[in-house]
């Protein structure tokens, strides 16, 4: 038969089969167990709901963050018009940090949804297959010979088979995604709750460990950057320029 | 010929298509062993976007056995030399 010589999809084939035996005969199992199959299918709906359950708190999440930015570029800008260059630095760098996560969350919650949409897909997918076998089982039955229809409804569980050891690898895959992201969650309510994301006037800047792993998670250049930008935006009107930086306002 | 993308669907393949499905994926194989991350995922896509390009998806009732089993899209590179190397995707 063509296409049986990649090495790849031969090794992948060769486990899935190895999958099928352990589940037992397919054929028995599908056409004796329907207990097995509802206990299957509730097991997708289970790994449903918890993909769901994941991606809710990553919005939540993220719905948090934005509120942050927002707080953080305010904050940026009091911290200069009171002449704070010191504090605005530490909230842009703090807004930046919190940019970064946020795009890295909704690439989460885009990928969380694929895996549930195809969940959702591979349930429907294995119901109609299901239903299918359980149907050809019957016709079998009545045309051939025991025997026969042995070997006839065996083959007919093939595709059935090969879908439920999919679908069980697609849960797999699907639980340590969102396990790995629940475990990014809460790393990500720690860091919350450390006072990362605290009000950042009230902290000053370059003191504790936090200040100094966020100065080395964003980059430098794009805080002074923003800084220059707000002073600009900012402009003549700011009480640290006039006095100061006179000559030089509205630079960059 | 009836391809499975693991984790996704099946297709019916031309076998025609088969023997270039076949090159590339020996060729992903070749690159994992070299170590080769970034002509891995490329020689991969190639093979996923054959398949559902050339394919037509198999009706959901369809009872049909796959010849060939394609590991998931989402595979990373250290699954796939895991693949080769050890357990991989499917534990033994």
């Amino acid at each position: 038969m063509p296409g049986m010589g990649g090495r790849m999809s031969t090794v992948i084939k060769a486990k899935i089969n190895k999958l099928l035996d352990r589940a037992e005969d397919p054929s028995e199992t599908i056409e004796y167990s329907y207990q097995k199959q509802m206990e299957l299918l509730q097991n997708v709906k289970k790994g449903i709901a918890d993909v769901v359950t994941a991606k809710k708190r990553l919005q939540l999440q993220s719905q948090k963050l934005e509120q942050q930015v927002v707080k953080l570029d305010t904050q940026a800008r009091q911290a200069l018009s009171a002449g704070r260059e010191d504090l605005a630095r530490t909230a842009l760098e703090r807004k930046q940090f919190a940019q970064t996560e946020l795009q890295s969350l909704d690439q989460q919650v885009t990928d969380l949804e694929a895996q549930q949409q195809q969940l959702v897909d591979k349930e429907r997918t294995l119901r109609q297959k299901l239903e299918q076998f359980r149907t050809k089982k019957e016709v079998i039955k009545a045309q051939y010979s025991a025997a026969e229809a042995q070997v006839r409804i065996s083959e007919a569980a093939t595709g059935v088979g090969e879908e439920m050891a999919d679908i069980g690898l697609a849960m797999q895959r699907a639980q340590d995604k969102t396990e790995q992201m629940r475990a990014r969650a809460n790393a990500m309510d720690e860091l919350e709750a450390a006072g990362t994301f605290d009000d950042a006037m009230t902290l000053s800047a370059g003191q504790d460990d936090i200040d100094k792993e966020l100065a080395q998670l964003t980059s430098g250049t794009q805080v002074d950057d923003e800084l220059a930008k707000l002073k600009a935006e900012l402009g003549p009107g700011t009480p640290a320029e006039e006095k100061k930086e006179l000559g030089e306002g509205g630079q960059a | 010929m009836i391809v499975r993308i693991a984790t996704e669907t099946q297709y019916r393949l031309p076998d025609a298509v088969a023997t270039s499905l076949n090159e590339l994926d020996n060729a992903a194989v070749e690159a994992v062993e070299a170590g080769d991350e970034p002509r891995f995922h490329e020689l991969f896509e190639q093979m996923l976007d054959l398949v559902r390009s050339q394919g037509h998806p198999l009706d959901d009732d369809d009872l049909e056995g796959s010849d060939v089993i394609l590991p998931p899209p989402d595979t990373t590179f250290a699954e796939a030399a895991a693949e080769f190397t050890g357990d991989g995707l499917i534990p033994d």
